[in-house]
């Protein structure tokens, strides 16, 4: 099976971490993982701001690099499912590529077949499932079945937990009073929790809350859910 | 207020969130807001819950929706001749003005000056009470929430609680201030509020001759229209008076009565969470000793065959009203619903105003852009109208009108031009790299120039790395020649 990582282009540029444990975890489960260069971005931002034509050209580009590959993975909820979901709708020559394409805990568990990744995290953590993770891709519990056998954890239910944080995108900027009316209750509902991390299967989520989260010296730090799986007793991190 | 626009009332509203940075503000707004919705969210998912076959109902209400606006033209005709048939009256209506002057002329007919009416969206829609209020004719809200609405010279803020933004301490306020027959000593507890507002209405319902209302439901193949409320306000306006005019907008139709066993679970459940309606009236016609003498439909198009050309758009004329879709909105529960400027608030307003009066106003060009797209409110219809998928459909349509800062335009072209090009996004993170030392202290950026300022007035923004994983990746072979050295300068 040829594996290509589809990495998106904030991840790429703001969160090379969770690419590289993206990289170790899927070696370290014997699977060789490729990064296309020519891959950008799936044009999700472009799309949900009104920039039809812009977001066209992403996702003939998405295609035409990721064609050759036999299943794609991504540590993005949200752009799994601008894939799977809008590139189909926007260019239906697409819809072979982006039936390949899988959010990480879709590829580990449902692909690969595997919910104990042999991970080490002593730290008490809480999940938020993203609003993109669980009503457009419908991943439902596997991020939560990974964690749950990652030794050592310590894993706290997060209060209204499917509840949205108020990112959306550009919606943060356009719509800040609300978004950060949003956000001030997922910070409060993950205080609650005692947790020192908040993990999900988002960044641009997490650097929303995260950016709370410091702002208010809150004392919780934020990981992919990619980097929680990649740790180990060896190599934690 | 003037006749002839779509809704008068809701001319200049400022835009969704210059309306919403105020209600973000209102402490006591958001507390009976976070009240309110949360408790009806509850109920209703337990509602729902109790049907096995609630996903099959879902998709009959969708089916019978769609199956009747892709015939609207027949089953239009088809109601029309059964309503005619009956001995009721069929006037069709192009727009809101339209619409306004053949109520008015029908009640000045009669020659009575005061109506009575029963909850009905369609007529604040084309603001109805307003228009015959400059015909001098005055017309009173009798569902309680309308009648707090009105007496307290406010807007409807939730399509079915339309005084949700209110709590009872407020709603004394209004009856002592506004009721003119106001109880002495009124106290805030529920009961003694609905007894005023009882006592108050009876007088009305007693001496109205004319009868406006809106319609669930209107069955094509009997000419039947259906009415469902809780309060039996709606039965006491539909059987007493002697002339009712009935307003619907023309995709309320269903073609037969076996059509309603499905929307008369899908409603009640979705909207008050109840198992079964309260009040459900039909009527057909008139009928000679039982019920009014005279009935007028009116038939309300008002933007509504401009949304149905849209092929993406038109699922909006699937509702039902049901609100589940505000009760479940994180926006809704924060911004409120006057910040949508029209009487459709939430995700279905924000789909279906900026359709039916046109992408225009400073209001209608802000509404697409008032969600996240958690995605919370198609998970809750009833009718499965995919609201994120048309709100992004109406995000194209409002910025080839043009968007409403001036620098959006250039900095979208400019991100799509960058990532367009592997090479050019490498420049790009090889910049935002080389920035690093000089944005951040202590790993976060605490200030952001421009409209970016919204993010880091309330959010810190994360510090470029060192190197972008493209970077790294190609330094390393793909970390195969990881040296350990070149991440951490």
């Amino acid at each position: 099976m040829k594996v290509a990582l589809f990495l998106t282009c904030v991840n790429d540029t703001m969160y090379p971490e969770t690419g590289k444990a993206m990289v170790r975890l899927l070696r370290r489960l014997g699977h060789d993982v490729e990064f296309p260069p020519g891959q950008t971005c799936c044009g999700q931002m472009h799309l949900n701001t009104g920039y039809r034509r812009q977001a066209l050209h992403l996702v003939k580009g998405f295609a035409e690099t990721f064609e050759p590959y036999d299943a794609v993975v991504t540590p993005s909820a949200s752009c799994a499912a601008m894939i799977r979901d809008w590139h189909p709708k926007l260019a239906p020559r697409t819809a072979g590529v982006a039936s390949r394409v899988h959010e990480l805990s879709e590829f580990l568990v449902d692909v690969l077949g595997v919910t104990d990744v042999g991970a080490y995290y002593p730290h008490r953590v809480t999940y938020h499932p993203t609003c993109h993770s669980l009503r457009m891709l419908r991943v439902g519990d596997r991020p939560l079945r990974l964690l749950r056998e990652v030794r050592g954890i310590d894993l706290a239910d997060l209060p209204d937990a499917a509840e949205c944080c108020g990112f959306g995108g550009t919606f943060a900027l356009k719509n800040s009073e609300v978004s950060a009316a949003m956000c001030a209750d997922k910070v409060t509902a993950v205080r609650k929790t005692g947790a020192g991390t908040l993990c999900a299967a988002d960044n641009s989520c997490l650097m929303h809350i995260g950016g709370a989260l410091t702002r208010t010296r809150a004392g919780v730090r934020t990981v992919h859910l990619a980097e929680i799986l990649a740790s180990t007793e060896e190599d934690p991190s | 207020m003037t006749s002839g626009s779509a809704m008068p009332t809701y001319v200049g509203m400022p835009s969704f969130p210059d309306a919403a940075r105020r209600a973000v503000a209102d402490t006591r707004l958001r507390g009976n807001l976070a009240h309110a919705t949360t408790t009806i969210r509850g109920r209703r998912e337990s509602a729902v819950a109790e049907l096995d076959d609630w996903p099959e109902l879902r998709e009959a209400g969708k089916q019978i929706k769609d199956h009747v606006l892709e015939n609207l033209g027949h089953y239009l005709r088809l109601l029309e001749e059964k309503v005619t048939e009956a001995g009721g009256t069929v006037h069709w209506a192009r727009d809101a003005g339209e619409a306004n002057r053949i109520v008015a002329g029908l009640v000045k007919a009669t020659g009575e000056t005061e109506v009575v009416k029963v909850k009905s969206m369609a007529t604040q829609e084309i603001g109805l009470n307003e228009f015959l209020a400059g015909e001098g004719v005055t017309a009173y809200e009798t569902d309680l929430a309308e009648l707090i609405v009105q007496l307290g010279d406010d807007r409807p803020s939730h399509i079915l609680v339309p005084a949700i933004h209110r709590n009872r301490a407020d709603i004394r306020d209004i009856f002592l201030r506004e009721m003119e027959d106001v109880p002495e000593g009124l106290t805030d507890s529920p009961a003694a509020l609905a007894e005023a507002a009882r006592r108050h209405l009876r007088a009305k319902f007693l001496s109205a001759k004319v009868a406006v209302s809106g319609v669930n439901f209107a069955v094509a193949d009997t000419g039947t229209l259906v009415v469902l409320e809780s309060e039996g306000n709606g039965r006491m306006c539909l059987t007493l008076p002697e002339t009712l005019i009935s307003v619907m907008g023309v995709e309320k139709i269903v073609p037969a009565w076996r059509d309603l066993e499905v929307f008369l679970q899908l409603l009640p459940r979705s909207s008050t969470a109840e198992r079964m309606n309260p009040y459900t009236s039909a009527w057909t016609g008139v009928h000679p000793g039982d019920g009014p003498r005279d009935f007028h439909l009116v038939l309300l198009d008002n933007g509504r065959t401009d949304t149905l050309a849209d092929e993406v758009g038109r699922q909006a004329l699937r509702c039902i009203r049901c609100s589940a879709c505000l009760n479940v909105c994180p926006v809704y529960q924060r911004a409120g619903g006057h910040a949508y400027g029209s009487p459709y608030p939430g995700p279905i307003g924000a789909i279906l105003s900026p359709q039916i009066r046109g992408i225009g106003s400073d209001v209608d060009a802000s509404l697409p852009f008032a969600s996240s797209l958690c995605g919370a409110c198609f998970d809750a219809c009833p009718v499965a109208i995919d609201i994120p998928e048309v709100l992004v459909h109406l995000r194209a349509r409002a910025v080839e009108k043009g968007p409403r800062h001036p620098l959006e335009r250039v900095a979208m072209t400019a991100a799509g031009w960058t990532l367009r090009s592997p090479t050019r996004l490498g420049l790009a993170q090889r910049a935002a790299s080389a920035s690093r030392r000089v944005v951040g202290r202590g790993g976060r950026i605490r200030r952001l120039p421009g409209p970016l300022g919204a993010w880091t007035e309330t959010r810190d923004a994360p510090v470029p790395p060192p190197e972008s994983f493209r970077a790294w990746w190609a330094r390393t072979d793909g970390g195969r020649n990881e040296d350990h050295s070149g991440g951490n300068p």
